[in-house]
């Protein structure tokens, strides 16, 4: 296939940046869409050109790493997928396909097509753990029976794999399905109980300092979640926040 | 923090539009149960319950707090929402060059800030329409009667609040609706503005004989009323369910039936609304 | 050739670890707050040892060059984690796992350690429950077990086919309780290019800063290499593509011993390559051998048609596929371990049963799995008249709730529907036994330097078994290194900060920037992929799954050819000073080059068959592994001589008191 691309080019954070175009010739349906990256960055390397630069590492859909907003959706057209597990077979020969970065404040740009989501991790550092030491002496895993519905619905939340996609999707920019699923996760398990208002109340201060958009229940994140994570984990992150703002002492 | 977690977090905002947003919802449907009344009760007798369930809805003191509540609700939902709406837009200074939002939300989740302006402007217009000119028009009409006389001749009275009709030669009004007897000097009773037949002429229907101008415009009022009445659909479709969720009212087993009571809500209450000036226009 | 000290505790085995503890060293709480610790890679070992030893009182820097901790490569594994927990009643026991484990090692792991890892692994899975990690529980709210290849018992933690993210966010989690606390400080984007040595101990590192292309000096008492394994050595594999070699070849070449770096596992059901340009190969869980059978037709003709498009996989009748694990290997069938799985695979395609255009790919088929289930759940329904359709229907449905993920992933990278036609499958490079030589303690031969994880050679032999990985990785950061670190820094706690300002920096300093600043001003011709690409077929058409002398021979040559045009012909766009991905690559690339000569070399030295190591000269008549154990029974460590010098070999002989060497059987 033959392909227009409109890629997205900034030499860094502070410099304004633009679209650039390319055409690709010789593009197999085969190929992932980072593939086809990779054939371009290779095309540009040979004309001189530097390449484009694009974050990426696992390439089976579940570091989180890839980032591209394709065409007008956070990692293209496909359901249920992220940009590495896209498949140039969802598109035609001679398509033209916009490549941009993941867009909000709460995610700057560092070169082109590469985000900076450190927002993430503060955001997990606020809460999003259960206070733990290693120790050998924990008590048996068995212990403390965890209904297989709670456990199941912990799992969905936490295969999290907090790429963006939820903030890039949003008219908005808000990041409330990547922290309600954390706080989902640990809010569903026993273990997670003992600190649930601090946690929340916490997490979503951070959220909010980080300056990311308010949720507005349009539902955009959880259609272009690549893991389809529920919206049910916002509601259910709202309830614990109500409960937690009215009841904690601090 | 938690303090502060209920004022400024955006949780917290999104909550004060959510019970804001529901508390309207319930205004809605007493609103539309009130105004019903003009097209389900015919004549004199329709005027005067529509007059007297609106004198009710200005002088109850339970009603006047429910209003206040109401007025703040509006307020707060609209101050509320143009925050959020700035505070969205900031969070994506650099916007996308191709973007497809319809591939992931609805349209009305995506204009909820316009439509909910559109139905401000509604509401602004709505209310100095009826509410303005009736609580400030210092020519508002209190509810009239054509007693038809023997001699076919009329005599035109007015109705008081304890229920006796008063000949309209008789009296002088004083503070708007007080029925002062003109040889007496004294209060005798109270009028009811005569809410009803304001709105039937602004829809419409002639009533000049009860001092209302004819309405040029009728169609226009009814066109832009029932426009109006599609925005404020719009704006429910999503922002009904959208409170529950928000609210953290969510539940697998109810969350269908639910969402199916928000759609039905949304397209019925509206309807019902706008079938009051189509009545009163087509009805003439 | 020197012997090693692997420094292994005196007593019974099952004693060794608790002595061990109550006699070495430790340092006292106050004197913790006064140490720094360097942690290179947040994988489950880097991540958990991380989090642990901020717990402890130790001041962490950790390093990872992915954009945050939780992206490292660990968060791929699949199926799931191995632990000696007995929950199923089965008989298993710390005892099953180790043997079980050395034997699946192919006898050529070192028993101490193993042992030890069987005794901790209950462990593990208390800690991370008490972490919250959702494992699979059953419906009265009990942790849920699969069964793994190479074992009788079912001892698989798991969480559906995404276990290793939910350990790794485990550790994630723990990790950013302690950089909330200040007690770790996570430099994410860096990517240590040098260690510092001072009086020949570990005192540090040289990272780049991979946005601005900085190099920064950063100090420790001791540093902690868990940068994971290898494998992208082969250019395709189910590694990362930022998976690499760099912080282990580093510390090789400041004199780490490199053990057995042939030890590379194929796995053996990964997705068939489709063509040139692809990046990497995707895997597709062991778990998925449990319920899925593996076949090839029987008859040539058969695989010609459906190569032709012809004929669907589907067409043929149960004679006319060949079952060919079960065939072989009847006690153990399609759960035989990977090595085994793997060559089995090879050998039917190189013999011309290869399924698609390629001819590498078997069939991995679910279709009497998924009808066996369909009747057991007609039957919980009571559906005692389902037709066939609904059976099918049923049992796709129980296969959806254990693989759906995988299958997802199948279905979107083949566009074909597994559901419904076998899955196509190939063995991949996977994981590496082989690694960084360390002792009892994980420390290696530079003192105050450690290994963990993957990027150490300990645990696994020749072979691991699945799910080991997982348990191996969090065994060392939770539960070994805490402890064993201590002994050394017992002796620390009066050195005070180690100052950065000194001729040791300045010089490691140096010489990464002449190197980095040579690729940049190099202005060659080809890209670094070229590279990558040449070395990673020299590697898996010679060093790959089965090896002989004369193919070896020719790689070691092909590979230092590589190496030279690679200096004259690299071409790297863009500064130093920088962000700058292909840089990172060049520099990566240059480490596997250098480690791929080392990796043939070592191949070549052993010339007997064990585990993933495969050598065409040593096999027994039906074509199995033979081991050499009168002549090959020890782990070769190399020391580094430089680039254009032959390494040393220092042999760690490898004694079983505890185990009775066999020849593997899985029949």
């Amino acid at each position: 296939m033959k392909l227009k691309l409109k890629v997205w080019r900034q030499k860094n954070r502070k410099e304004k940046g633009k679209l650039e175009t390319y055409s690709l010739d010789n593009v197999s349906e085969h190929m992932s869409f980072l593939e086809m990256m990779d054939v371009l960055n290779e095309q540009l390397i040979n004309d001189g050109v530097e390449p484009v630069a694009f974050d990426h590492d696992c390439r089976e859909g579940i570091c989180g790493m890839c980032s591209m907003y394709i065409n007008g959706q956070p990692h293209g057209p496909d359901r249920g997928v992220t940009t590495c597990q896209l498949h140039m077979r969802k598109f035609n020969d001679g398509d033209t396909i916009y490549i941009e970065p993941f867009r909000a404040k709460g995610f700057p740009i560092v070169k082109d097509l590469v985000v900076d989501r450190g927002a993430f991790d503060r955001i997990q550092r606020a809460g999003g753990f259960i206070s733990v030491n290693t120790s050998g002496n924990t008590q048996d895993a068995n212990l403390t029976p965890v209904p297989k519905k709670d456990a199941d619905k912990a799992f969905d939340a936490a295969t999290c794999i907090g790429c963006g996609a939820c903030v890039a999707s949003c008219k908005n920019a808000s990041a409330m399905l990547f922290v309600s699923a954390k706080v989902s996760q640990y809010s569903l398990l026993p273990q997670g109980k003992v600190e649930a208002k601090r946690r929340v109340l916490n997490m979503v201060e951070q959220m909010d300092k980080e300056g990311f958009g308010n949720c507005t229940n349009t539902g955009a994140c959880h259609v272009e979640c690549p893991k389809e994570i529920s919206l049910e984990n916002i509601a259910r992150m709202n309830r614990e926040f109500l409960k937690a703002s009215i009841t904690s002492e601090k | 923090m938690s303090k502060s977690a209920i004022l400024s977090s955006s949780i917290a905002k999104k909550w004060w539009m959510s019970l804001t947003g529901l508390f309207l919802c319930l205004f809605l449907v007493g609103h539309l149960l009130g105004n019903l009344q003009i097209i389900f009760f015919s004549g004199d007798e329709g005027q005067r319950v529509f007059n007297e369930y609106a004198y009710f809805m200005t002088h109850n003191p339970l009603i006047k707090l429910l209003s206040y509540l109401t007025y703040f609700s509006i307020l707060f939902h609209a101050v509320d929402g143009i925050i959020l709406t700035f505070q969205n837009k900031r969070a994506r200074p650099i916007k996308y060059a191709y973007s497809k939002p319809q591939k992931n939300s609805s349209t009305p989740s995506r204009y909820m800030a316009i439509l909910g302006s559109a139905i401000l402007i509604f509401i602004i217009m709505h209310m100095s329409n009826f509410w303005g000119v009736m609580h400030f028009d210092k020519n508002m009409p209190l509810h009239t009667k054509n007693l038809v006389r023997p001699d076919s001749s009329y005599q035109k009275l007015y109705l008081t609040t304890n229920g006796t009709f008063l000949p309209v030669e008789q009296v002088e009004i004083n503070n708007k609706t007080e029925l002062i007897d003109k040889e007496l000097n004294l209060k005798i009773g109270e009028g009811y503005k005569d809410l009803h037949s304001l709105t039937v002429s602004f829809f419409g229907h002639n009533k000049t004989n009860k001092g209302f101008p004819p309405n040029k415009y009728a169609y226009l009022a009814v066109i832009l009323y029932v426009f109006s009445m599609a925005v404020l659909s719009f704006h429910l479709w999503h922002g009904f369910n959208s409170a529950f969720q928000t609210l953290g009212i969510s539940h697998e087993k109810y969350n269908s039936a639910l969402s199916l009571f928000g759609k039905i809500f949304s397209v019925l209450v509206p309807l019902a609304f706008a079938s009051i000036p189509i009545t009163i226009f087509l009805t003439k | 050739m020197t012997a090693l000290d692997s420094k292994i505790p005196e007593g019974p085995i099952k004693e060794k670890w608790t002595n061990h503890k109550n006699k070495i060293n430790v340092v006292n709480p106050a004197n913790k707050r006064l140490i720094d610790v360097i942690v290179v890679g947040t994988g489950l070992a880097g991540a958990s040892a991380s989090a642990s030893l901020a717990e402890m009182g130790y001041n962490v820097k950790a390093f990872c060059f992915q954009d945050t901790p939780r992206r490292a490569h660990s968060i791929a594994a699949q199926g799931g984690i191995n632990a000696a927990k007995n929950y199923q009643n089965d008989g298993d026991s710390v005892y099953r796992l180790f043997y079980d484990t050395v034997k699946g090692g192919d006898y050529r792991a070192r028993e101490a350690n193993v042992y030890r890892l069987a005794e901790v692994s209950a462990n593990i899975i208390d800690q991370c429950v008490a972490q919250g990690v959702p494992f699979a529980r059953d419906y009265g709210g009990l942790l849920d077990n699969r069964s793994f290849g190479g074992v009788l018992v079912s001892r698989t933690f798991y969480a559906k086919g995404q276990t290793g993210q939910q350990l790794l966010l485990g550790a994630y989690s723990a990790m950013n309780r302690q950089i909330g606390k200040g007690k770790i400080q996570m430099y994410s984007r860096h990517e240590m290019l040098e260690l510092v040595k001072i009086n020949g101990k570990a005192r540090g590192i040289i990272a780049r800063n991979l946005i601005t292309g900085e190099l920064e000096r950063h100090s420790a008492h001791a540093v902690v290499i868990a940068s994971g394994g290898y494998g992208n050595v082969f250019f395709l594999s189910t590694n990362a593509m930022g998976s690499n070699v760099t912080a282990a070849w580093r510390i090789h070449k400041k004199g780490a011993f490199f053990a057995n770096p042939c030890y590379t596992q194929i796995h053996p059901t990964c997705i068939p390559r489709s063509g040139d340009y692809q990046s990497k190969l995707t895997l597709m869980s062991e778990s998925l051998r449990n319920d899925g059978r593996i076949w090839v037709p029987k008859n040539k003709e058969d695989v010609i048609d459906i190569r032709e498009g012809k004929k669907k996989p589907t067409d043929l009748s149960e004679e006319e596929r060949d079952y060919y694990l079960e065939r072989r290997y009847p006690a153990f069938g399609n759960l035989v371990p990977r090595d085994v799985a793997s060559r089995a695979a090879k050998e039917r395609c190189d013999a011309g049963f290869g399924v698609n255009e390629t001819g590498e790919a078997v069939y991995l088929d679910f279709a009497s799995a998924i009808f066996r289930y369909g009747k057991e759940k007609a039957t919980i329904n009571n559906e005692r008249e389902a037709s066939k359709e609904r059976i099918i229907e049923l049992g796709e449905e129980v296969i959806k709730a254990k693989y759906g993920n995988l299958f997802q992933m199948y279905w979107k990278i083949t566009d074909e529907n597994p559901y419904k036609t076998p899955m196509m499958i190939y063995p991949a490079v996977h994981y590496t036994m082989g690694g960084v030589w360390v002792d009892y303690n994980l420390m290696t031969t530079i003192p105050g330097c450690y290994a963990a994880g993957e990027a150490n050679f300990s645990d696994h032999g020749a072979n691991r078994l699945g799910a080991s990985a997982l348990m191996q990785g969090l065994a060392d950061g939770y539960f070994v290194l805490p402890y064993t670190i201590g002994d050394y820094l017992a002796d620390d706690i009066r050195t005070g900060k180690i100052p950065v300002e000194t001729k040791e920096f300045e010089e490691a300093e140096a010489g990464v920037k002449a190197r980095l600043e040579g690729f940049v001003n190099k202005k060659g011709t080809k890209s670094v992929d070229h590279f990558h690409r040449r070395l990673g077929k020299v590697m898996w058409n010679k060093v790959g799954m089965a090896r002989n002398e004369k193919g070896l021979k020719e790689a070691i040559k092909e590979i230092q050819q590589i190496r030279e045009e690679f200096h004259k012909e690299v071409m790297v766009p863009g500064g130093a000073y920088e962000f700058n991905p292909e840089l990172e690559k060049a520099a990566r690339v240059e480490d596997f080059i250098e480690l791929g000569e080392l990796f043939a070399k070592d191949a070549l030295h052993r010339t007997e068959s064990c585990g993933g190591h495969f050598r065409e000269e040593s096999q027994t008549p039906e074509g199995e592994a033979l081991r050499d154990d009168v002549n090959f029974s020890f782990t070769s460590a190399w020391e580094w001589k430089g680039v254009n010098s032959a390494p040393v070999l220092h042999k760690e002989i490898l004694s079983f008191k505890d185990i009775e060497l066999k020849q593997r059987s899985y029949k």
